[in-house]
């Protein structure tokens, strides 16, 4: 086989590669797959290393934790409606299909999710204005109701009246917000 | 076309302008990935979604101006040459995936190429900034600013608890990768990037040679990123980098003074070794150059070489690329061919510097 780059030497490796679950091959000589090897290593995303540790990593995951149900019937494949792709698909390529599978595959994801990411589960980041617009709100209204709480239990009912109050009004400020007032 | 012309169109800002600890930093870079909520992600997407997505944003973006002083340029993969979008690549502007293997796949260019959006890469959206030097909380603005406006005409997949939601799990959350690329050949002459490397590790970050591979790296470049993107704010990633970064660039300026200190004369001797070689050779590989560039481009940080501007690392490891030698000949090459072109660059290169030195 003649390396498909330079169609002179002969091919010396050989590649396979999945793209859109569409399988390509390479075949390379080793001079071009050194001068290949060299562009993909420029790529600063994620590499085609990446992709293979992850699967690797994922693999390691029991997808599917023999329960004892499971074991009178026929396990059954979790799958994503809005872009089909099953859990096994997504352990294998190590991509989700859409924004709907993280709802899909929750139940699975958390341990997943936590190795890739030093045991962080929960995003701490930005959060975009307009989509995340309400979310500062109800972040906060969930941490006062948690003071409310603590201060009714401690018998600050002076202090919990006040934040009561505060609660009311960011509430008041969430649904306007959700009745599209802006 | 002159060399000169070739250069001066071929040079992205980040690569001729100075930035703050540029003797080592070469660059700082921010990578945002996001994706529209309303479409499947680009691992499984159809035809006629992909080019949905790239129709969306090309449509949202040229309806609004991003900004009165920049132009943006919408370039569709299936409209460029093979060549182009290889010089794009080496110019790291876009990756080999939305080259190669995307479909639909389109990229969002600033005139001074300081920022790039790639359009059905791996995610619908991936926003980059690119400074020069160590920039990497300017870059991050930059980033939230075309973040930000970019956010007003598209909708995001955005999840409460995972944040921003990516095609890979591994960009989940901020989906923001800060990195910088490290010219750092004092570390590796002195023998201490094997110790460094897994010390960098163990702080959660990634160290990879960035035109080559491992401790390998081609012109003793290597380039650091965070490797976590769930649970850590944007500025907590940055700032964790910057951190250190500082340390690693203390560590080359004291390997570099050790080196002066306890072999000055081999150290000047490697260095005007190497550019003799550069301006001099006939044929030469990518490796060779690499490694010459390095030292001269070191000879010059150390004083020992006066009259070359410092730029010459960064613009010639991307110009001495096979696409750039390609685009520069006007035609393909083979390998061997490229080897005598990139000779011929390398000296035709250093002869304007030294041009310059004699007119001015
Ligand atoms: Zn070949
Ligand atoms: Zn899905």
């Amino acid at each position: 086989m003649i390396c498909q780059e330079c169609n002179e030497r002969p091919a010396a490796l050989h590649f396979t590669n999945y793209t859109n679950g569409e399988k390509t091959e390479m075949h390379l000589c080793e001079r071009c797959a050194q001068e290949k090897g060299e562009l993909f290593m420029m790529n600063q995303g994620d590499g085609f290393s990446i992709n293979n540790l992850l699967a690797g990593l994922l693999n390691i995951e029991p997808a599917f934790p023999k329960t004892k149900q499971s074991t009178f019937h026929q396990e059954e494949v979790i799958q994503c409606h809005e872009c089909s792709m099953t859990f096994p698909q997504f352990v294998k390529i190590g991509r989700f299909g859409c924004a709907n599978c993280y709802e899909t595959f929750k139940e699975h994801l958390s341990p997943i999710i936590r190795r890739l990411h030093s045991g962080n589960a929960k995003h701490n980041g930005k959060i975009p204005k307009r989509i995340g617009g309400n979310l500062h709100l109800r972040k906060k209204i969930e941490e006062l109701k948690l003071n409310l709480k603590d201060l009714i239990s401690q018998e600050e009912f002076e202090q919990a009246a006040e934040m009561r109050d505060q609660i009311r009004s960011l509430e008041k400020e969430l649904t306007d917000y959700q009745g599209g007032g802006n | 076309m002159s060399l000169e012309r070739f250069i001066s169109q071929a040079v992205s800002s980040w690569m001729s302008a100075d930035g703050p600890d540029s003797d080592i930093v070469l660059s700082s870079r921010i990578r945002l990935a996001r994706n529209l909520s309303e479409f499947t992600f680009p691992t499984v997407f159809k035809n006629e979604e992909a080019k949905q997505v790239s129709e969306t944003i090309e449509e949202r973006l040229n309806n609004e101006a991003f900004s009165d002083k920049s132009q943006l340029e919408f370039l569709k993969m299936d409209d460029i040459q093979p060549l182009q979008k290889r010089v794009l690549v080496e110019k790291h502007l876009i990756s080999p995936h939305l080259a190669e293997n995307s479909t639909h796949g389109a990229c969002l260019l600033s005139e001074n190429e300081e920022f790039s959006i790639m359009v059905n890469e791996e995610d619908h959206i991936r926003i980059q900034c690119l400074f020069p030097g160590l920039q990497l909380s300017e870059a991050l603005k930059a980033a939230n600013k075309i973040d930000n406006w970019l956010e007003e005409q598209v909708n995001y997949a955005f999840d409460e608890q995972y944040g921003y939601l990516t095609s890979c799990p591994t960009n989940v959350g901020t989906g923001m990768r800060a990195s910088v690329m490290m010219h750092l050949p004092g570390l590796v002459l002195t023998q201490q990037m094997n110790r460094i490397v897994p010390a960098i590790n163990q702080l959660g970050l990634v160290v990879r040679g960035t035109y080559g591979e491992g401790s390998e790296a081609l012109g003793n470049i290597f380039q650091i990123s965070n490797q976590i993107t769930l649970g850590k704010s944007e500025s907590d990633i940055v700032e964790d980098l910057n951190s250190v970064v500082s340390q690693i660039i203390a560590q080359e300026r004291s390997a570099r003074e050790a080196l002066v200190k306890t072999s000055n004369i081999q150290l000047e001797d490697r260095v005007y070794r190497s550019y003799g070689v550069l301006a001099n050779s006939r044929v030469i590989e990518t490796k060779e150059a690499a490694k010459c560039l390095s030292d001269v481009r070191l000879g010059i940080d150390m004083g020992y070489i006066k009259n070359i501007s410092k730029t010459i690392l960064s613009e010639l490891m991307t110009l001495t690329q096979p696409g750039f030698l390609q685009q520069y000949a006007g035609g393909p090459l083979r390998p061997n061919e490229r080897d005598v072109r990139r000779a011929a660059l390398i000296r035709e290169r250093i002869q304007m510097e030294t041009q310059n030195e004699l007119g001015g």
